[in-house]
């Protein structure tokens, strides 16, 4: 018995810290532009470890690919809110989110109208 | 022990007691071996609430009953959203993403596109800008746009024969779907045999261009995209009849096979057969002519594997006759009863291409394109006869891949081409073979923003023209809003088909001399030239409307080239060239659109194209230095239907005098000016849209009813000495009106 609890425990182990070279994740980030992507996008790959960062002003996806043994989606995370931009369920500090375009401010909604029907 | 671990296993679950719906999250397909999709987003619309399915597939996610909407998604997939009505076990098939990096555009386009963002200066021109000259072939698709200048070859066969950065066709690579496509053999009148409607739409690339595509492209590169038959409408008629009693049927059939397979058959026809003589110079003002041209496309598309691939069988038969008004083939051909010209021309053409993306990560791709052709030309002018059999093999396999990070892409490859020629020009017989082993690297950078740059080399190794490196770079600036500072530099190098690119030769009485200076070609050497470019491309807004600038400067620089030399007026002369060769181009261009639906694009070009001859250094013949270009387009909007309206446009060319090859050697009445006067064509067309599927155009060319008087020189006596039909600059026919219809169903 205390076998197998071992062989289960080293089994979750490696699911649970499963190196992968090319691991996806999503997620959303607000904001409103193309510049906006630029930031994000820009943000994400800076993050050492990070191969593809797409981030759709529609849907406000941002679609990640990176190197699990080298960056975890944390890391990813913080220097999207270091750029200015909010992950879902966690603010940008106000400093950040002060350095960012004033066409950018995302969370201001008179700025989001002058962005509809844009390219 | 055991209630250990049941307890540790059960623990989630009773930790949080509230409300969960659970679901499995499956791949696209309806089959059996549908695998669930691991690592999926799942998340409730305009809240926080969300989690990532398991390796399984399956999800288990809080609920409360104001969650309505669930958004699921994943790389490489399109996004979902589902309307969750009560807590219930969900199942979902996530469907591949076609194409990874699909965009939905709904604001209206611009119908020729700049890239601000990309390293090469390329010109995007979509379907609905060929459709605003409706006229008829690849070589015609060019009218409305001032980057490519069109040009009559001769004043016999009315081919059309385009220009870039002041040089003609040999000297930009033709490509269709990045298979080089108008070479060779094909190089006279190989746009006449692309229909219009087969284009979905059109690169043009000024200055280097890519690596990826070979070493021959000097001044730019032309891509053409065939319409597919997975997007292609499922039945499309046009029927166009032109006053001059040409006209051309283009019918397409696409249909779905299997899940995986679709195809089309693409049918073009045109025919010409009326004799028209307005000039009263005994010739035929255009030439009488028949078409048959099929093509089957074959399209594999696995999203989920990431395979796509493109089968293509093509068939061509042209036949076009000219000449002498009263030529008959019959009793006239190769006698000295009438002057005629007979240019028979059989193609067919093979091509597959086979894709890998893949699904995984989606900057990895692996590409292989494979095209045989076998073009067959028989013609006779006057007493002249010229044969071309030209046997074509391409493969080119491409990887893409990325270093580190996706702003740092790379392509590699490898590249194969085996040609063989065989001509009979009169009574000698010219046989070649080429062969060309080359490998490629093209490295882009991009930092998302501000600069981005595409470095490319390649090596070839080729029998005749020995192992060279090609190396080609573009670079892009922009340091403002909507701005991009563009610079290009690169090689190339090829070998001229002196005979094949200089058909007009043979409607002339010139004697034919070859300076034989024992190279690989005809006795001649290879021709090299270096194209330098730089670009500035700004767009801006104005009284609330936008628009943009663009001028652009290139230089093309030859190191060696195959002087044509028609400075006697009794012979035309091939020699390597000893001295200077190049091509400058100034390009200023302005779009903008005043009003709704409104659209203004004009242009002034400067060329200063010159070469060395053994008579001295000469501006090119028929090159004019200036040009203005002026299109308008305006659209009428109906608010009741979305597809009931009219477009109107309208085109003006404008060009500066044009210097006339020497003729002070002739004797008087055979002599003409230094210099071509001044030529301005307009053309025009009104097209009524009634719905998405109907539509009916009518159109003008050469309102103004322009005619080059004297076109054929030395016309009453063909057969005598100074027999000359290369000295066009202008319209011969005068106005000529068409019009035509397109039945869509999609």
């Amino acid at each position: 018995m205390k076998q197998l609890v071992m062989i289960v425990a080293m089994f979750c182990a490696v699911s649970g810290f499963a190196q992968n070279k090319n691991a996806k994740a999503t997620l959303e980030v607000d904001g409103i532009c193309g510049m906006c992507k630029t930031r994000i996008e820009k943000a994400s790959l800076n993050t050492k470890g990070v191969k593809y960062a797409q981030w759709s002003v529609e849907t406000h996806e941002l679609k990640l690919i990176y190197d699990a043994r080298k960056t975890a989606t944390d890391s990813i995370k913080q220097r999207i809110l270091e750029a200015g931009h909010d992950v879902k369920g966690v603010k940008a500090t106000d400093a950040a989110y002060a350095t960012v375009h004033p066409c950018c401010k995302y969370r201001d909604t008179s700025v989001i109208d002058t962005h509809n029907g844009d390219d | 022990m055991k209630y250990i671990i049941f307890t540790v296993l059960v623990w989630p679950f009773m930790l949080f007691s509230q409300d969960y719906i659970s679901g499995e999250i499956k791949d696209g397909d309806a089959t059996p071996n549908s695998r669930g999709i691991a690592g999926a987003n799942v998340y409730w619309l305009d809240t926080t609430v969300g989690t990532v399915t398991s390796l399984e597939g399956t999800f288990k996610i809080p609920y409360k009953a104001a969650y309505k909407k669930l958004v699921v998604s994943y790389v490489g997939y399109q996004t979902d959203t589902i309307h969750v009505d009560g807590p219930k076990f969900i199942k979902h098939q996530l469907q591949a993403a076609t194409d990874l990096d699909a965009v939905v555009v709904r604001s209206r386009r611009q119908s020729i596109r700049k890239s601000y963002t990309k390293a090469q200066n390329v010109l995007t021109v979509s379907s609905a800008e060929l459709l605003k000259a409706a006229c008829c072939n690849l070589s015609e698709s060019f009218e409305t746009n001032p980057s490519i200048d069109v040009n009559f070859a001769d004043a016999i066969s009315g081919t059309r024969q385009i220009r870039m950065l002041g040089l003609t066709s040999p000297y930009i690579l033709i490509a269709t779907e990045n298979i080089p496509s108008v070479r060779g053999a094909s190089q006279a009148y190989g746009l006449s045999f692309i229909p219009g409607t087969w284009v979905e739409s059109i690169q043009i690339t000024k200055g280097a261009g890519s690596v990826v595509n070979g070493f021959e492209s000097i001044a730019g590169q032309i891509n053409t995209e065939l319409v597919k038959p997975l997007t292609d409408a499922k039945f499309f008629v046009n029927l166009y009849a032109a006053s001059s009693e040409r006209v051309e049927l283009n019918t397409h059939i696409n249909t779905k096979v299997n899940r995986f397979w679709h195809t089309g058959l693409y049918v073009h026809g045109n025919r010409h057969n009326q004799r028209h003589d307005n000039n009263n110079d005994g010739f035929l003002d255009m030439p009488r002519f028949h078409q048959i041209n099929v093509m089957n496309r074959w399209q594999y598309t696995n999203a989920k594997r990431g395979l796509v691939s493109f089968i293509n069988l093509k068939v061509l038969n042209d036949d076009k006759q000219a000449g002498a008004l009263a030529y008959r083939s019959e009793t006239d051909r190769l006698t000295t009863n009438n002057w005629g010209s007979e240019i028979d021309t059989r193609r067919y053409e093979i091509t597959s291409k086979f894709g890998y993306v893949n699904p995984n990560v989606p900057w990895q791709s692996l590409g292989v394109q494979s095209a045989f052709s076998s073009h067959k030309q028989k013609s006779s002018f006057g007493l002249s006869r010229y044969d071309i059999t030209h046997n074509s093999l391409y493969t080119n396999a491409i990887y893409n891949s990325i270093i580190s990070d996706s702003r740092h892409h790379i392509k590699t490859g490898v590249s194969y081409t085996h040609d063989t020629y065989e001509e009979l020009v009169n009574v000698t017989t010219y046989k070649r073979t080429e062969n060309a082993v080359g490998t490629f690297f093209e490295y882009s950078y991009d930092n998302l923003e501000l600069f981005n740059l595409t470095a490319g080399i390649r090596l070839d190794h080729h029998n005749l023209l020995g192992t060279f490196v090609t190396p080609r770079l573009h670079l892009r600036y922009s340091p403002w809003r909507k701005s991009a500072f563009k610079a290009s530099f690169g090689r190339g190098k090829r070998s001229a088909n002196i005979f094949a690119e200089n058909q007009q030769l043979f409607s002339t009485s010139r004697q034919l001399e070859i300076s034989n200076a024992g190279g690989p070609i005809y006795g001649l050497d290879p021709e090299i030239a270096w194209n330098y470019g730089v670009s500035y491309l700004q767009g801006f807004r104005l009284w609330g409307r936008s628009g943009d600038v663009t001028l652009d400067y290139y230089k093309t620089d030859f190191k060696n080239q195959v002087v044509v030399d028609w400075e006697d007026p009794r012979a035309v002369r091939f020699y390597n060239l000893e001295g200077d060769s190049f091509a400058n181009s100034f390009q200023m261009e302005l779009n903008y659109s005043p009003f709704e639906r409104f659209d203004l694009r004009t242009a002034y070009k400067f060329y200063d194209v010159q070469t060395t001859y053994r008579s001295g250094r000469l501006e090119r013949p028929l090159t004019p230095k200036h040009r203005v270009f002026v299109n308008v387009g305006y659209a009428t909007k109906n608010k009741k239907a979305e597809f009931n309206f009219w477009k109107f446009d309208l085109t003006f060319n404008g060009l500066s005098t044009q210097r006339f090859a020497a003729t002070n050697t002739n004797p008087e009445a055979f002599r003409l000016p230094e210099r071509t006067p001044k030529v301005g064509t307009l053309n025009g067309q009104v097209t009524k849209v009634f719905s998405s599927k109907f539509e009916i155009y009518l159109g003008g060319e050469n309102l103004t009813n322009l005619r080059q008087p004297n076109a054929v020189l030395g016309a009453e006596d063909p057969f005598g000495a100074n027999f000359d039909s290369t000295f066009v600059y202008g319209p011969i026919f005068g106005s000529l009106y068409y019009a035509g219809l397109r039945y869509t169903v999609k």
